[in-house]
């Protein structure tokens, strides 16, 4: 055979009937060619199809002759089926049984209306998301405050397990991001300021820059990045496997279990990673200062000193609590929400570190427009 | 009666897994049209010789002949989707598709295929295993378990091939639903001339579905026959297995709906 797709077919349009002979093999490879063919015929005649010399026959060809037959139905006209051996004739009867009912199709256009509702939908999920967040932190607040009364229910244990997680193993990423902003902090200050002989005020830049924002802000974005990830997994893959619903009906109460000693732990860690994170760009500031500028140590903390408020270190460490908050209660909320499927929980693992990040920057915007504003 | 074709013959195989051997010296011949069913202890490799069989897993010795095909030496056989189905046991749908676009992902191979033939067909073989027409347009995270088996079946039955294997086909679905699927087989088998292998521990499924049992035990296919024979054979597990009261049950259920005509 020259042609796989190609059906071995005969038609002899006669005057009563017109005869389609099919020979060899009639699958679904040449299902397509078949159907184009059938398809041609005149409607206005009856047709008969000879199967008596075909070798291998399957649900593809049953279906295309089915639909030809229920074509010609509708036109008037009969289409017969001739010479099918058993097995042809049992699967001919078991598709034309089967032929799915397309009018069931369900109505899929599109128009304005749809879209604004769809518009209000996303407005209206935006505001229930912030709902839930809020709903979550308060969550938190009534299960700490039980805890604080009813101390036996609180885990110790579960509280110092997770502070080793989120602070203590974050030291060394932290460090060396701080370390490495510093460097390039008094880098790039230098070079600017050496054009108006004010390479002194490296200090002041990098000891501000620091204390005040990007200490703490940097911290928090690879504290984001690192535990809001690993609560949602952690706690989207006990929701997954129905632990949590095992908690439920064994009277436990999963934010108590949960929730309390993850954002505690990060309250209490992630003020202590700011401060290693300010101590560490200092101290790269410092090393570059005097590498660069030749401003020595002596001369660095003394100008540190003299130079710098401490109001500067106090404004970058307020905001420490705040987003751990965040991060925090992003974290566990997206962990709750996730569903039955891996598949739901590979998504809320990166929309969580997604929304904290976002959260954690746009609540440093505010409070910037805050302390602006109090003049600290 | 005439000699009935051999289908599929396993000649000496051996897995093993590290230390752990599976199978040893398993010979199985499995002929056209029938269901063949193999039921065995949890870890008697049941799942492994299917895998084996469907060219999923190299066993390290004996031979696997599939219409007169060897699996094993590579390439293998040209067209394993024409040849045979698998049917995993949630279906194992992929779930970024919707179940139309499942069961067409096997026909994409097929040259020349017009889109909207393969569309109708894809929506035809929903129907035969007997899901709503809605159902297409479903993604498999959308659907129960039973359903996702029944799309699993459909996508395994796409490119109509000669052989379909079922991984516990009734496995973690309600009586009703496991009857139904049970007498889907039946039909689909007859219908479409299919040879089934089927790996199940559904007692109703064996007496329901199946023309002949395989037992693995002892690392090999210990025996295998028809029901009534399973019945008789003197090896403490299996007499066990097709005689304890689970079995007693299944039977009594089998008896009290062939008893009124058959008697």
């Amino acid at each position: 055979m020259t042609d796989q797709t190609r059906p071995d077919i005969d038609i002899s349009a006669t005057e009563p009937e017109v005869v389609v002979t099919l020979r060899g093999p009639v699958t679904l490879h040449q299902a397509t060619a078949l159907d184009a063919d059938l398809g041609a015929l005149p409607a206005d005649r009856a047709v008969r199809v000879d199967l008596s010399g075909v070798t291998r026959f399957d649900t593809a060809a049953a279906w295309v002759l089915t639909t030809h037959q229920t074509r010609l139905d509708a036109a008037g006209q009969r289409l017969e089926i001739t010479g099918a051996g058993t097995g042809p004739a049992s699967l001919l009867r078991t598709v034309s049984d089967a032929v799915p009912d397309p009018t069931e199709e369900p109505p899929d256009r599109f128009n304005l209306m749809d879209d604004l509702a769809e518009l209000g939908e996303a407005v209206a999920g935006g505001l229930r998301f912030l709902g839930a967040l809020i709903g979550y932190f308060g969550l938190f607040l009534a299960r700490l405050g039980r805890a604080i009364i009813r101390p036996r229910e609180f885990s110790l244990t579960s509280l110092a397990h997770h502070c080793e997680e989120v602070g203590f193993r974050a030291v060394p990423i932290v460090s060396v991001m701080a370390f490495l902003i510093g460097v390039v902090l008094a880098f790039q200050g230098a070079t600017q300021l050496r054009q108006f002989g004010a390479e002194v005020f490296v200090v002041d830049l990098i000891a501000i820059s620091i204390l005040r924002e990007l200490g703490i802000l940097l911290t928090s974005i690879i504290v984001a990045g690192r535990t809001a990830s690993s609560f949602t997994a952690a706690i989207g893959s006990m929701k997954m496997r129905e632990e949590i619903d095992a908690m439920k009906s064994l009277g436990l109460d999963p934010a108590m279990l949960l929730f309390v000693p993850r954002i505690l732990a990060l309250v209490i860690t992630l003020p202590i990673l700011g401060m290693i994170a300010n101590l560490m760009g200092l101290t790269g500031g410092l090393l570059m200062a005097w590498i660069e500028l030749g401003i020595s140590p002596a001369m660095f903390s003394t100008r540190l000193l003299d130079g710098t408020d401490i109001s500067h270190a106090l404004v970058g460490m307020v905001k420490a609590p705040v987003f751990a908050l965040i991060i925090g209660v992003v974290g566990c909320y997206s962990g709750m929400q996730v569903k039955s499927n891996a598949e739901s929980l590979g998504r809320m693992t990166s929309a969580a570190v997604v929304t904290a990040i976002f959260a954690v920057i746009l609540a440093d915007a505010l409070f910037s427009v805050f302390f602006a504003q109090i003049g600290v | 009666m005439a000699a009935p074709e051999t289908v599929i013959s396993i000649r000496g195989l051996r897995n093993q897994f590290g230390t752990q051997v599976v199978h040893d010296g398993l010979d199985l011949d499995i002929y056209r049209g029938e269901i063949l069913g193999v039921v065995g202890g949890s870890g008697t490799g049941k799942s492994v010789l299917l895998r084996t069989i469907a060219g999923l897993n190299r066993p390290r010795e004996g031979s696997v002949t599939v219409l007169g095909e060897d699996v094993l030496t590579p390439p293998g056989p040209e067209d394993t989707g024409a040849l045979w189905g698998v049917m995993f046991q949630d279906g194992a749908l992929f779930s970024s598709l919707t179940v139309r676009e499942n069961v067409e992902v096997p026909m994409r191979t097929v040259d020349g295929l017009d889109p909207d033939l393969r569309r109708a067909l894809a929506d035809l073989k929903i129907s035969m295993v007997g899901l709503p027409y809605l159902a297409g347009d479903k993604y498999p995270s959308e659907l129960s378990g039973g359903m996702r088996k029944r799309a699993g079946l459909a996508r395994a039955l796409a490119l109509d091939p000669q052989i379909v294997f079922l991984d516990e086909p009734t496995a973690g679905l309600d009586p009703i639903g496991a009857a139904e699927f049970d007498t889907l087989i039946r039909d689909l088998s007859r219908a479409l001339g299919l040879t089934v292998f089927l790996v199940t521990h559904d007692l109703d499924t064996l007496h329901a579905v199946c023309d002949r049992i395989a037992v693995l035990a002892e690392k090999k296919v210990l025996v295998t026959g028809t029901m009534d024979e399973m019945l008789k054979v003197d090896h403490p597990w299996v007499h066990e297995y097709f005689n304890g009261p689970r079995a007693r049950a299944a039977l009594a259920t089998k008896a009290a709906q062939t008893g009124p005509d058959g008697a």
